[in-house]
């Protein structure tokens, strides 16, 4: 795991109390798409706790999850809301199944934006998802 | 370095008879590097007294450091007597927004109607500096800023030289939203700013009760900056920004909550007093 900052930029300080208080699911990356936070509504759709989760790469989480189309076809990053939002730094909305770490199959919408403190200035990105239901 | 306080009330300026002892004037510090430059933190209406004292030292070249735009922080710059002379360079460092510069943030109170002139008919030379993220050095002193959680850009200083840091974090309001007892630091704002600092200057608005009802307008209880500073392990605290309804009496109370909270000898927290300096 990557040594941690002295202090994240504010603008990841308020996603997190954010995202801590709400109850959609939100998943949280730094610049370099590192996992920093994910709340207890995603926890739930993750099959995952945070402290489990905490650290986890781009490339980890992008095929820990087993991210697939609807034709069972593998999700590669860069089709990711979220890889979206990291890679080409513009939101990006869209429907993935996912196998939790609880080994259970979901099917979730993720919307996901880019965070920018300033114009140029990318810290990272912030994912809202939630459990489609059949 | 040396550190003198011009003005250490929030809000709006306070003068009269009970707020003599720790003063009225809004948020101006003045740090003096070993090496002679000048640096002023914040321009409120205790610049004015300093800028006259400036003038008369013929101090030529001045760096100020503004944490944020609110009125009180900014309001004495118009009449900060060194921008009325040819020769002055003043440098502004301070947070642009994501969507303005500094220059066009500034200009903003510092035109008509709020105020008679423009920036541009001052006879100083001045140059902006964005500090929304930064590190930089004036005269051997090493400045360092980041964004801190309070309304609107909002940044706070730390300056170092020879080892020895001075922290400034004036408006600010780490507890929303967060514990700052058992969050970890890196999710604390300013606590980068604040981390093992010789001194802190914080902001200490509120007692607890008051600060009940004024959660989310920026500012810190004396509770939340006694748990802050026993977090970022400062050596020496001032509590800054007085409330402008609080009267002398009622900031020595609030002192004293701020020792017994934290822990620690009467030396190592008191209130930031105008007219008082201190050598870091």
């Amino acid at each position: 795991m990557a040594e941690e900052p002295v202090q994240r930029n504010l603008i990841l300080i308020l996603a997190r109390q954010f995202a801590a208080q709400l109850a959609t699911a939100v998943y949280l990356v730094d610049a370099d798409g590192t996992v920093i936070y994910f709340n207890e509504a995603a926890e739930q759709l993750l099959g995952q706790r945070f402290i489990e989760g905490r650290g986890m790469t781009a490339g980890e989480w992008s095929t820990a999850f087993a991210p697939r189309h609807d034709s069972g076809e593998h999700m590669p990053l860069e089709q990711l809301p979220i890889g979206v939002a990291i890679v080409e730094r513009e939101p990006a909305h869209g429907a993935v199944t996912i196998r939790g770490a609880d080994g259970v199959d979901r099917r979730i919408e993720a919307t996901s934006f880019p965070l920018f403190a300033h114009t140029e200035d990318f810290v990272g990105a912030i994912t809202f998802f939630w459990e489609q239901q059949a | 370095m040396r550190v003198r306080m011009w003005g250490c009330r929030g809000s709006i300026a306070a003068p009269g008879a009970s707020t003599k002892r720790y003063g009225g004037n809004t948020s101006c510090v003045e740090i003096q590097p070993a090496s002679g430059e000048v640096v002023i933190l914040d321009a409120g209406t205790g610049i004015r007294e300093l800028g006259a004292r400036l003038v008369d030292d013929g101090i030529r070249r001045i760096h100020l450091l503004l944490t944020h735009l609110h009125v009180d922080h900014l309001e004495g710059l118009g009449m900060f007597a060194p921008i009325y002379e040819h020769g002055t360079e003043l440098h502004i460092w301070g947070p642009a927004s994501p969507v303005a510069s500094l220059e066009e943030r500034i200009a903003t109170y510092f035109s008509p109607p709020l105020f008679p002139l423009t920036m541009a008919e001052v006879d100083a030379r001045v140059q902006y500096h964005d500090a929304s993220e930064s590190e930089w050095a004036i005269d051997g002193v090493r400045f360092s800023s980041h964004a801190i959680l309070h309304p609107g850009p909002t940044v706070g200083y730390r300056a170092e030289e020879n080892g020895r840091v001075l922290a400034y974090l004036t408006d600010h309001e780490p507890a929303l939203g967060a514990d700052l007892e058992h969050d970890a630091p890196e999710w604390i704002s300013g606590f980068g700013i604040a981390r093992g600092a010789d001194v802190l200057i914080h902001d200490c608005q509120y007692t607890t009760a008051e600060y009940a009802s004024r959660m989310g307008w920026g500012h810190s209880s004396t509770e939340q900056v006694a748990t802050f500073a026993a977090k970022a392990e400062v050596g020496r605290l001032l509590l800054f920004h007085h409330d402008p309804m609080h009267i002398d009496e009622q900031l020595d109370a609030m002192r004293d909550e701020v020792r017994d909270l934290w822990g620690v000898e009467a030396s190592r927290c008191d209130l930031a007093t105008e007219g008082a300096e201190l050598e870091i």
